[in-house]
């Protein structure tokens, strides 16, 4: 393949004016005023064992929260939401709440409209972040234990609550700079404008007895085996450190791209022209990290971006929702094709990339020899990420389908370790899951401790 | 198409809808704006006696509750009569009753408790031309602490005397406004017909404080810190007035007085309601005040659409076909069982009927059922109480059924025969035969 096949090759930064920067990446949905959240409050039917309430992975007392935001209490609907989710004001705005609590809410079965469930919860916890005057949540006499927790994102800021509160001191040793894990590096900027994670971070924090030691990693900095001979009780929350890579010819070449890097790098520059994009943009796989990829290179001056992911619609992680999201926004879906080959130049810049339509028999997955051929500045690979057990340094924990194996309150095999979020097995990697998982380890070490 | 024309009292009206006696009522301008939207007649906003006219408070006059979205349910007003001078009231009356000849003007009257003011007034009004007169014997609020308005309401014999004075005064109508702050309606009606009312009206407004502000502890609406108790309508007040229009109209010492039906009403359905039950016509005030006049092409449209449904030529056809299923507690069938039944299809599963049921009722109704979430109804513990139906979001989804055979909760075989409490084995007083 030659790159007279395609049109010279355009990637470059500053494609748009600064104001478009700014409206492109500004709130997803604008927040609700305290009318409109009034009027969507009413709509909730207050139901009994409600299944919206069943549906969330911290089992918030929606009916509650609603019916405390409909009586114009929405500092009262905080706390409620809170207190069970301590970053309940980050779920509001990430949660896939389209198959979560929105999608089982009664008025969804009624007439297809469920009750703004998100959009209430970030009105109520808006408020309280606005309005407070001093966190919402009183720490315990102080137990004298220490807790170390490995990961400053939404599994171990949710476990360093919850055991703060509890009176334990906690360490939080996290790898990067900033604390807030996904929150801070990998949500997509319009889900989470104005620099909501740090501030959320810093709300978290305003319990007390919480420490972050940064830039300190597992297997780098640190060490399980030091951790438990140190403290009381480890918590590891680290995520997913590495990404799957296509296996193809080409991939370090200029172009293409770990869609997870350059989220982070989206999410971490002060100055969103500064960050070169194609004109023509390919994104491989369908979870919501190709979405996420998908509609904000768009947002920053990518002409045609296309998804192509290897299965059917239905199979998509992303949620229907998040695939519609994408389509207004200008991005193409297209399914049943699987990368073959990069394209290159002979400067070892891509400048396209072959595909290979697929079909599925009996349950596999095969190429039909059918290819086609895209023009792509930039390839961006979203095809999943994977757990670094490396970092674990042998320290004997037991693993389960290459993540953490845990039990239903977050132990591990190692005696006084507890692990929660994306690196443990099972679950969707959902915000909101890392959030209970990191309550409930609390709880359990909290028993533990004070056994 | 429905005739909806009435003749009230002699008084012919191209609808029954009159706006009640009010603010929208209180000048030229807006009463001939009502004409131009429809509205059948007009009861005058109140008259006070010559001289220097009553003054208002400066500060706000009206208080709110509020359903969703702020639809306003009830609102209380401590504004007075009339703040106008009479001769301005009078000549404006004159001179719309010329222009809209085919319309209703009543003008509402509410001066000191001595014939020598009534005799002064009326004649005046008699000259107006309009088509008669409505006595404030109403208003709870600042005129009533001055000998009038409810403070002459609450007194039957005032009554009395008071329309005796209007009838040797007035050729025309005189319709008695009553109020509802009284405990049993039936006496000022009574006053009312014995003192040659030829109708009475109900209800005026009822003594209330709709809010209370939880920044300085004073009622709303709020003059300076201080408040005081208003006049309460609007759609809340419409149960309590429907129950004293009922009272009134089989109550055999006041059977076939004519009725002026208020409180509350909002749309058609509400003023073929109060027809039904007596009324020969209604006054609105509250909804017009809400959305503006244009309101009465819904209530003419709506009554007219229902009446050709259900047949009806003209109001007569269903005036008071409710008034003889008003009865007395004691009169109701106690072999009639109901139980009640879920649809399973429409039923959205919020579970607010089995909340219900469970804490506050008869344990009646399921929440599970074979591990599922499902609401059905245990016949063996359902009173038949209707609470689940008005808990239940969706329309039609549970209705009450009568049974018969068995009744699966008392284990007895359910008395195909009418039979009520007088005759029941557990009234310490049971006759033989029923009441009714």
């Amino acid at each position: 393949m030659s790159e007279a096949d395609f049109a010279t090759r355009d990637i470059r930064n500053g494609r748009l004016d600064q104001i478009d920067y700014e409206s492109n990446f500004e709130d997803l949905h604008a927040p609700l005023t305290r009318h409109e959240a009034m009027v969507e409050a009413e709509r909730c039917y207050f139901c009994y064992d409600a299944p919206c309430m069943t549906a969330c992975p911290t089992s918030i007392d929606i009916p509650l929260f609603i019916r405390e935001i409909a009586a114009d209490n929405p500092s009262g609907s905080a706390k409620t939401i809170l207190n069970q989710n301590i970053l309940g004001g980050m779920c509001a705005r990430v949660c896939p709440t389209e198959t979560l609590c929105e999608e089982v809410c009664v008025r969804e079965e009624a007439e297809g409209k469920p009750v703004k469930i998100g959009q209430l919860q970030r009105y109520a916890t808006d408020h309280l972040f606005e309005t407070a005057k001093e966190h919402p949540f009183k720490r315990a006499a102080s137990t004298g234990k220490r807790v170390a927790i490995v990961g400053a994102g939404p599994a171990g800021l949710s476990c360093a609550h919850r055991l703060a509160m509890h009176g334990h001191d906690v360490t939080i040793f996290e790898a990067r700079a900033k604390a807030g894990g996904l929150n801070e590096h990998g949500i997509a900027a319009y889900k989470t404008t104005h620099n909501f994670a740090q501030l959320e971070v810093d709300f978290v924090l305003g319990i007390g007895g919480i420490e972050i030691k940064n830039n300190q990693a597992l297997g780098r900095d640190i060490s399980v085996a030091q951790l438990r001979d140190e403290y009381d009780a480890v918590f590891i929350g680290v995520g997913l450190g590495n990404t799957n890579n296509l296996g193809l010819d080409g991939e370090d070449n200029d172009g293409c791209l770990d869609a997870v890097d350059y989220i982070e790098e989206l999410r971490q520059t002060d100055d969103l022209s500064s960050l070169p994009v194609g004109r023509d943009v390919v994104v491989i796989g369908g979870g919501m990290t190709a979405i996420d990829i998908a509609i904000q290179t768009k947002l920053l001056g990518a002409e045609n971006v296309t998804i192509a992911y290897r299965r059917g619609q239905e199979a998509m992680n992303a949620s229907l929702y998040e695939q519609e999201l994408a389509q207004t926004h200008g991005v193409v879906i297209r399914h049943w094709l699987q990368p073959k080959a990069l394209i290159s130049n002979d400067q070892n810049q891509i400048t396209g990339i072959e595909l290979e339509y697929t079909k599925q028999t009996d349950g596999k997955l095969e190429g039909t020899g059918e290819i086609i051929k895209l023009e792509a500045d930039q390839v961006f690979k979203a095809i999943g990420q994977k757990f670094d057990s490396s970092i674990l340094t042998d320290a004997g924990i037991e693993l389960e389908a290459r993540l953490i194996k845990i039990t239903e309150d977050g132990k591990t095999s190692l005696a006084k370790v507890w692990a929660g979020g994306d690196c443990v097995a099972g679950g969707e990697d959902l915000t909101v899951e890392s959030v209970e998982d990191g309550k409930v380890a609390a709880e359990s070490i909290h028993a533990f401790l004070t056994r | 198409m429905a005739d909806l024309s009435t003749t009230f009292l002699g008084i012919k009206s191209p609808n029954p809808f009159w706006l009640a006696s009010a603010p929208p009522t209180d000048k030229a301008y807006n009463v001939e704006r009502a004409f131009e939207a429809g509205w059948g007649g007009v009861v005058w906003k109140t008259l006070g006696e010559e001289g220097p006219p009553v003054v208002n408070v400066n500060g706000p006059r009206y208080g709110a509750i509020f359903g969703p979205d702020r639809r306003l349910m009830g609102l209380n007003n401590i504004e007075l009569i009339t703040d106008r001078s009479l001769e301005i009231n009078l000549q404006e009356m004159t001179e719309v009753k010329k222009r809209w000849p085919d319309r209703v003007i009543i003008a509402s009257i509410m001066v000191p408790c001595e014939e020598e003011a009534w005799k002064a007034i009326l004649p005046r009004v008699e000259a107006t031309g309009v088509d008669g007169i409505e006595l404030n014997f109403g208003c709870p609020h600042g005129m009533s602490e001055r000998g009038m308005g409810a403070a002459v309401g609450q007194v039957p014999e005032y009554i009395q005397m008071v329309t005796e004075w209007c009838k040797k005064y007035y050729s025309k109508p005189v319709i008695v406004k009553l109020t509802p702050n009284i405990t049993d309606v039936r006496y000022p009606a009574r006053a009312a017909k014995a003192g040659g009312a030829d109708a009475v009206s109900l209800i005026n407004t009822i003594n209330s404080i709709v809010s209370v502000d939880l920044d300085n502890f004073a009622p709303v609406p709020t003059i300076d810190g201080k408040g005081s108790h208003g006049g309460y309508c609007g759609p809340a007040v419409k149960p309590i007035a429907m129950n004293m229009v009922a009272e009134i109209a089989r109550d055999p010492e006041t059977a076939g007085l004519p009725i002026s039906g208020i409180g509350g009403i909002n749309t058609w359905r509400d003023a073929a309601e109060f027809i039904s039950l007596g009324c020969g016509n209604v006054q609105v005030c509250t909804a017009a005040m809400t959305y503006g006049f244009k309101i009465v092409q819904e209530m003419i449209s709506g009554l007219s659409e229902w009446m050709d449904e259900k047949g009806y030529e003209s109001i007569d056809d269903f005036m008071g076909l409710a008034t003889p299923n008003v009865t007395d507690w004691k009169n109701l069938n106690l072999n009639y069982v109901t139980k009640a039944k879920i649809d399973q299809d429409l039923c959205i599963s919020c579970g607010r009927c089995h909340i219900a049921c469970e804490d506050t009722s008869h344990q009646a109704i399921t929440n599970m059922v074979d591990g599922l979430r499902k609401f059905e109804v245990i016949d063996e513990e359902c009173v038949g109480c209707n609470l689940c139906v008005n808990v239940c979001p969706v329309d039609s989804c549970i209705t009450m059924e009568q049974i018969s055979g068995v009744d699966p909760r008392t284990k007895k075989e359910i008395d195909p025969n009418y039979a009520n409490w007088t005759t029941h084995p557990n009234n310490p007083s049971a006759v033989t035969e029923p009441a009714e």
